[in-house]
């Protein structure tokens, strides 16, 4: 630190600067240019195809023709199934472990290590283990629900470790402050750090959705195959990303959909992303400007 | 344990909200067919068609490869499974009904100047015996050998037909899908592999640059299968554990006549008929 | 809203000890799904375990399940290479592309290029694998057969995990308080000795954390590397030569896979997991030793 202070006025400091944010730069660029060449590709592929009743149709032959309207459907049920068990479980253990025990206790030593391994099991396996577990031994068959609770076990280590760091990368003055006033933990937690932790806990959210829409294996096994218009959460649904993956690996001929219907899943995103994104800042910003 | 499995039950239901649900599983009405990738299409179209013959029946189709169309036949999760090869000696407890035929044919790019092989340079490639395509009167490039993952059917009858053994074998890229195949063999001009004819068809006669190699002198095309003199074929079956009755014999019977046939050929493969 | 008015003033002990008795149920819940999947997959793969030795998935010949071959070890070797391979691309792209939104960009610019990111974040891996096949292998193909290789991988890889390493990093050095960075900027730092000597400390948990992440999706990444690594079991000899990893060797085969085999697949399921306990004992200890 000292040296660095003494030393910021000198050229070659400029220089190192100036290099440095052009390397960055550069990078950036370079992330940017190659996604929007998986962009333009795409669009050429599908983009013809894109229209409303795209959309609102049902697949037909095998999903060449006809368009993705039930299989939107399936698609949000299962991510909303996944997401109402997930972020209650996995916010819940990020509040445990990052407020309320040490963070060397044995719980918390046993529960972070779970998630973490828990990170690392392929979406193949969750499949084969929601197959196992809640299609047979609680019986959900093929079922939008049986997916969407695999998918929540998948969820949980995201959430939880970005919801954690989030928390913990609040500056301790703040809890000293709070229990300076007498406040309860509880409601330091609630008026105090989680508007401050916003942001992180809305990166996290918006990974484990990304992650969530875009899973094949795991659904393949569970939430199924069916491209019907589900009629309760007990039917099978395929979802958008199994829909791509059976199009471009099964169907012949099923390119052109595959290339539409990744554009829409992408879209669809984009959305729930900028939704998700509003709804935090609106929050965020009663929270810390009314108190 | 009943009474956690219960609790579970319970609070799933609230989660969801969806009370209704529990008796749809139950229904007489609907059939579940579970197995093969290769039919699974096939089988979502006879279900439609199917569906609308007799109103007020569900048929779902879920794919997931031929072994998982034999294993929740068995444990009793699926009604019919979807086999796309010969049932084996140890799967005799379940009874088999072929409703198509698929062969299987050698494919290369179609900028590659080879235009047929004989079994015996088939078998050298495959073992690394043939490096380049010089020796086979093609362009001085390295053979680019596409081999089927481990337990695909394709792979079985491809090695019983060259009499290989797979661990003889030297690939350069192993696949597992037929559309990986083919996309595989069409970004790569040196490249050989096998699929499956009607998708190989599929895709040549919509602009992707491959082709069909014939095979032991007969071109591979769904014409040849059709009248058994092409060599490398397959049946595809649907198994049931008991003898079939009901909404399952009567769909399995479906399959099998004139009026699934327009079906079959659409998805190229060639159909069967039980009269 | 009034009664939580009046919980901040009031010291209330009941409520802090009932939250943690909720936030407890629901922790162990997220800890017991761990056990669950192990015990599943000890149950699956327990009719291998018995008649095949475990030294036999490290000391066969081959990975030739049908005929009696079961060497796990280049996958082993194909797993660790393409995801080391995939991080050492994307630490860097991902560190660089967060320091970009956070500090270097304007506004207007910073938001643009996070959606950007966000929507890479959640293109589906069979897209990727599925460009990958189209569009880079044959590219790869042009430059040195047979295209599909440990590079192909490697560069897929470092894009489906570039979104997590930069939204997570970004996300801890937002979470830098606003006043390390005006105290950095009084004391008349230059920008880069701000974002060096303060910022990327204080986020360092953060930013290792969202590392641990990437690197179990890496990992555990099947579809995408299934279509591009070749998937031909054997050890990588150079950046140019197909590989097959652990997850891929599981979708690939188990479709098909019959009684022994299946049960194999599911051992290499559980070395998987094996590997990933390894990896994050490893980084937890390295953590704790950079910590003293």
């Amino acid at each position: 630190m000292y040296k660095q202070i003494g030393v910021t006025g000198k050229p070659n400091h400029l220089l190192r600067d100036q290099m440095i944010r052009l390397l960055i730069y550069l990078m950036v660029l370079c992330v940017s240019g190659v996604f929007l060449w998986i962009l333009l590709d795409l669009i050429h592929g599908g983009g013809a195809l894109l229209s409303w009743d795209f959309l609102t149709d049902v697949p037909r032959d095998a999903g060449r023709a006809g368009g993705i309207g039930s299989i939107l459907i399936s698609t949000l049920l299962v991510l909303l199934i996944a997401l109402l068990v997930a972020l209650p479980v996995g916010w819940a253990t990020a509040m445990l472990l990052a407020e309320f025990i040490p963070a060397m206790s044995l719980l918390g030593r046993w529960v972070r290590y779970s998630l973490q391994v828990l990170a690392g099991v392929p979406s193949i396996v969750f499949g084969l283990f929601g197959y196992a577990f809640f299609s047979i031994y609680l019986g959900m068959g093929f079922s939008i629900l049986s997916g969407g609770l695999t998918l929540a076990c998948m969820l949980l280590p995201i959430l939880v470790s970005t919801a954690e760091a989030g928390l913990r990368a609040v500056p301790e003055s703040y809890r000293l402050s709070a229990a300076a006033l007498g406040m309860s933990r509880t409601a330091t937690l609630f008026h105090l750090l989680l508007p401050v932790a916003a942001p992180a806990w809305a990166a996290g959210l918006l990974l484990g959705i990304g992650r969530a829409a875009a899973e094949t294996a795991a659904l393949m096994f569970t939430s199924g195959y069916v491209d019907r218009m589900p009629e309760s959460l007990l039917d099978s649904g395929r979802v958008l990303a199994l829909h791509i993956f059976d199009l471009s690996m099964n169907v012949p001929g099923g390119d052109a959909p595959a290339y539409a219907s990744a554009l829409v899943l992408i879209i669809l995103l984009l959305v729930i992303n900028l939704i998700a994104m509003q709804l935090i800042h609106f929050w965020q910003r009663r929270k810390l400007n009314t108190e | 344990m009943r009474f956690w499995r219960q609790s579970i039950w319970i609070t799933i239901a609230v989660l969801a909200l969806s009370g209704a649900g529990a008796a749809t599983l139950t229904t007489p009405h609907k059939l579940v067919l579970t197995g093969s990738s290769t039919i699974a299409p096939l089988a979502v179209e006879l279900g439609r068609r199917f569906e609308s013959l007799h109103p007020g029946v569900r048929v779902d189709v879920q794919t997931g490869g031929s072994s998982r169309g034999i294993n929740d036949t068995r444990k009793g999760v699926a009604d019919i499974g979807m086999v796309s090869r010969a049932m084996k000696a140890d799967e005799q407890d379940l009874q088999a009904f072929t409703i198509a035929l698929d062969g299987v044919g050698i494919i290369i790019h179609a900028s590659n100047p080879v235009t047929s092989l004989t079994p015996q340079q088939i078998a050298d490639i495959y073992t690394g015996k043939i490096a380049n395509w010089q020796e086979l009167g093609g362009k001085n490039a390295r053979i680019t050998v596409v081999n089927k993952a481990e337990g695909r059917s394709t792979l079985e009858l491809f090695l019983t037909y060259f009499q290989l053994k797979n661990s003889d074998i030297k690939p350069h890229i192993v696949i597992g899908d037929n559309q990986q195949g083919i996309k595989t063999l069409a970004g790569n001009s040196h490249a050989v592999g096998y699929v499956s004819i009607g998708t190989a068809e599929y895709g040549a006669q919509r602009g992707v640059p491959i082709k069909l190699l014939p095979m032991d002198g007969i071109a591979a095309s769904v014409a040849n299968v059709r009248n058994g003199s092409y060599p490398l074929s397959r049946p595809l079956n649907l198994v049931t554990r008991m003898t079939p009755t009901g909404l399952v014999k009567q769909f399995l019977d479906f399959a099998r006549t004139e009026q699934a046939h327009d079906l079959v050929e659409a998805q190229y493969f060639v159909p069967i008929s039980i009269d | 809203m009034t009664w939580w008015k009046r919980s901040i003033l009031f010291q209330s002990a009941s409520i802090d000890k009932w939250l943690q008795w909720l936030l407890r149920a629901g922790a162990v819940m997220a800890a017991l799904i761990m056990v669950l999947i192990m015990l599943f997959l000890l149950l699956e793969s327990w009719p291998a375990l018995q008649h095949i030795a475990l030294i036999r998935f490290f000391t066969d010949e081959t990975w030739h399940p049908l005929e009696d071959h079961y060497n796990l070890l280049p996958m082993v070797t194909g797993t660790l290479y393409a995801s080391c391979g995939a991080l050492f691309l994307a630490i860097p792209l991902g560190i660089a592309s967060a320091l970009f939104m956070a500090f270097y960009a304007s506004p207007r610019m910073a938001i643009l290029y996070r959606r950007l990111i966000e929507l890479l974040a959640g293109i589906p891996s069979v897209v990727f694998g599925f460009w990958g096949l189209t569009t880079l292998v044959p590219m790869i193909n042009q430059w040195q057969p047979p295209g599909a290789s440990l590079l192909a991988a490697i560069l897929i890889l470092t894009l489906m995990i570039l979104p997590t390493l930069a939204l997570t990093s970004h996300a801890a050095l937002t979470a830098v308080p606003g006043e390390y960075l005006r105290s950095a900027a009084a004391l008349g730092l230059s920008r880069w000795g701000m974002i060096y000597g303060v910022v990327l400390p204080a986020a360092r948990k953060g930013i290792v954390a969202g590392i641990l992440l990437a690197a179990g999706r890496a990992i555990g990444e099947t579809m995408a590397v299934l279509m591009v690594a070749g998937n031909v079991v054997q050890h990588a000899d150079s950046l140019f030569a197909p590989i097959r990893t652990l997850t891929a060797n599981i979708a690939l085969e188990m479709a098909y896979a019959m009684s022994d085999h299946r049960a194999v697949l599911f051992v290499s399921g559980l070395l998987l997991l094996l590997l990933v306990m390894v990896l994050t004992s490893l980084a937890g200890w390295l953590g704790k030793e950079h910590h003293v």
